[in-house]
């Protein structure tokens, strides 16, 4: 008999209330948080929203996630036998599930839009 | 729809997009970056952890054309030497203007040290302490591109087509990640800097945003690529125990550091059977031993995870503390003691030689495209050199920076609408369709895994004709089926949108290296037939591919291209 492991996910999209959906994975010593995630986009819903870049090398640093409340990289955080409960950052505005704005103001296309809007750099 | 402007457009923010940002912006242009990931935080360039090779000659008397000679001994006959002689001479001041930028390469009596990597002939791999070379070199590169006033910076934004007007680059569309709004660009010049392929192998390092985009964007385009065949098996990556927060080809420095054993489940020592001998000093280059590991576990020789093992356990703790430093608690940290036993490694697919034809100046046979960094074909040949891939990510993205600010110099927008129609329509028509994934919400992501299986056991390390051929079916009934495949519904960051993008970008990348591994009847470097097993001397020519009217990928081999200064047609239009 092959062993699952349990994780919860607050999803939803912003002015709309939370949903948490569990989900059962395989489980294989060693896996972390980000694991999990990957495997619930491939076999069960690819929609789920989630951002990193690197796998598992905590180089990128974009996983940051709160992990049954603590914020923590998915990609480094074991997964528990029992029960993991993963949401957004609380203190970062949601864009969908577990991604949230964390995109540097500079960076960030709204911002440039808005900008160039306003001020005398074309842009429609 | 949203609406920008610019003269040059770099896609891709690692290494060699961030270069080629800053170097435009300092030639007088206007820049738009832009990276789907975040920018200088995706792509492989972070991801290193260790070499950068240039002939600084500071610890030991060096030049660039010794650099040079392992380069290209280690290409396997098929380096373009022209663009391999840029990345050497020119590495040296890329490493020093990094370091004027305070990057923090690692000095021994006030001088920037290096080792001896595999392939080289004196130690000249330089690297920022303790396994840093690349959050290093990302944050140093992200602060001059903040600095560099004439660039904006765009996260979160994938360009899915590169726009063609008559017969030259007018710009690109692609969408906002967050919401989902299509974007269109006018730019000048683009400059494809979106790095390697790696995500289309089941078992890889860099990172999970490099999936061949550049190489099908510059052929949708119109641009040539050479040398598909070729993909890097890194081959000693992180097999078991379970290893996280530390990149897969980690080992490697220890290696040549501490002389790290390789040797198979019966507990034998096995490269020298495969080709150089390797008595400690590790000095075989990667084709060989990732080939001898792959052999090794084809012969049933293989450890429970089915890889070779790597131990140091003949070293001392001292020695151990000495070169991992902080590492050894990230490592305890994961449950290994490498005093206690031996790890598991394998091969795992790290690097592109292939990619797109340029000149010296970075150009592509359409005018104002421009290629830097990994998307590159042809300076590594068949076999790239440790400590290669972070100097071409900075020269190339220099000169294609440079080339493109100077190509648009005096230009004015001739976008219409109308030219960027065909490359709108599939990004409207997907958003105008998208429902749920044909009613299996999992499905582009079953398809991209089952992308990377059929790549890794089919195009990986060991090759055959019939297992190629039988990819090769797969890869184009997968094209069709994704082309009636729909994304999920819903604005916000919305993956099975980018997943769409991703695996149109990755099965048309996978197509090329299985064409080009089929047309290729012979081992070479990278690419091993189990079917031809023999080196063709005729063989040493590049393979081009491009797309025809139809969209049909048409492959031929033509002359070494070994002078690039004067090669592309481009240069007589202009």
């Amino acid at each position: 008999m092959s062993k699952t492991a349990q994780i919860t996910i607050k999803r939803g999209v912003p002015g709309e209330a939370p949903c948490l959906q569990t989900y059962e994975v395989p489980y294989q010593d060693g896996m972390t948080v980000l694991d999990a995630i990957v495997w619930i986009r491939s076999n069960i819903d690819s929609s789920l929203a989630f951002r990193y870049s690197c796998i598992n090398a905590n180089a990128c640093k974009e996983c940051l996630v709160a992990v049954n409340g603590e914020t923590q990289y998915a990609c480094t955080t074991r997964l528990a036998r029992d029960l993991t409960a993963v949401g957004p950052l609380p203190n970062k505005l949601l864009i969908k599930d577990l991604v949230t704005d964390i995109v540097p103001p500079r960076e960030n296309l709204r911002v440039i839009i808005s900008e160039r809007r306003s001020g005398s750099t074309s842009g429609q | 729809m949203i609406h920008l402007e610019t003269d040059v457009l770099v896609i891709g923010a690692g290494g060699a997009g961030m270069y080629a940002a800053v170097a435009a912006a300092r030639n007088g242009a206007q820049v738009i970056l832009a990276d789907k990931s975040m920018i200088g935080r995706g792509g492989a360039t972070i991801m290193a952890q260790m070499t950068t090779a240039a002939a600084l000659g500071e610890e030991v008397p060096d030049h660039w054309t010794k650099h040079l000679e392992d380069t290209i001994q280690a290409g396997r006959g098929l380096c373009n030497e022209g663009l391999a002689a840029l990345l050497c001479e020119e590495a040296i001041n890329r490493i020093r203007e990094l370091d004027d930028w305070k990057v923090g390469w690692a000095r021994k009596d006030g001088k920037i040290t290096g080792v001896l990597a595999p392939g080289h002939s004196l130690p000249r791999c330089v690297y920022v302490d303790f396994l840093n070379t690349g959050p290093a070199v990302a944050k140093c590169l992200r602060t001059q591109v903040a600095r560099a006033e004439s660039v904006t910076r765009i996260s979160g934004l994938a360009i899915t087509d590169i726009v063609i007007e008559d017969g030259a680059v007018s710009g690109a569309v692609g969408f906002h990640l967050a919401d989902q709004s299509p974007v269109t660009i006018a730019a000048h010049a683009a400059v494809i800097a979106t790095g390697g392929l790696t995500r289309l192998y089941a078992r890889n390092s860099a990172s999970a945003n490099m999936n061949g985009d550049g190489y099908a964007m510059a052929l949708r385009a119109g641009a040539e690529l050479i040398d598909m065949e070729f993909p890097q098996f890194f081959p000693i990556g992180h097999l078991a125990p379970r290893l996280v927060g530390m990149d897969p080809i980690m080992w490697d420095p220890f290696r040549y550091k501490l002389g790290g054993r390789l040797t198979n489940a019966l507990g034998e020592e096995f490269v020298h059977k495969y080709g150089d001998a390797d008595d400690g000093s590790y000095v075989t280059t990667r084709d060989i031993i990732s080939y001898g590991i792959t052999k090794e576990a084809a012969a049933g020789r293989a450890t429970p995870r089915g890889g070779v093992y790597l131990s140091f356990e003949h070293n001392s703790d001292a020695e151990l503390h000495d070169a991992f430093g902080p590492v050894i608690d990230r490592l305890a940290a994961n449950g290994i003691d490498l005093k206690k036993g031996p790890i598991e490694v394998s091969p795992i697919a790290h690097y592109h030689m292939g990619g797109i034809k340029v000149t010296d100046r970075m150009e592509t046979s359409i005018p104002g495209l421009y290629a830097a960094g990994e998307a590159v074909g042809g300076a590594n040949g068949a076999n790239r050199l440790s400590g290669n891939a972070l100097p071409e990510a900075f020269v190339f993205g220099k000169r294609a920076g440079s080339s493109a600010a100077n190509y648009t110099l005096g230009k004015t927008h001739s976008w219409s609408d109308k030219a960027a129609m065909a490359c709108l329509q599939p990004l409207q028509r997907l958003m105008d369709l998208q429902t749920d994934a044909n009613g299996d919400p999992a499905a582009l992501g079953q398809m991209w895994a089952e992308l990377q299986d059929l790549m890794w056991n089919n195009v990986g390390v060991l090759r055959t004709g019939e297992k190629l051929n039988e990819a090769l079916m797969r890869i184009r009934t997968m094209r069709d089926t994704l082309a009636k495949l729909t994304p999920s519904h819903g604005r916000e960051f919305n993956l099975t949108l980018q997943d769409w993008f991703d695996l149109r970008s990755g099965l048309l990348t996978a197509e090329t290296i299985t064409l080009s591994a089929i047309n290729r009847p012979e081992s070479r470097g990278a690419h091993q037939r189990e079917d031809f097993v023999d080196t063709d001397k005729g063989l040493e020519k590049n393979q081009r591919l491009h797309l025809n009217s139809d969209g049909l990928l048409i492959s031929d081999f033509i002359p070494l291209i070994t002078d690039t200064s004067d090669s592309n047609a481009a240069e007589q239009l202009r």
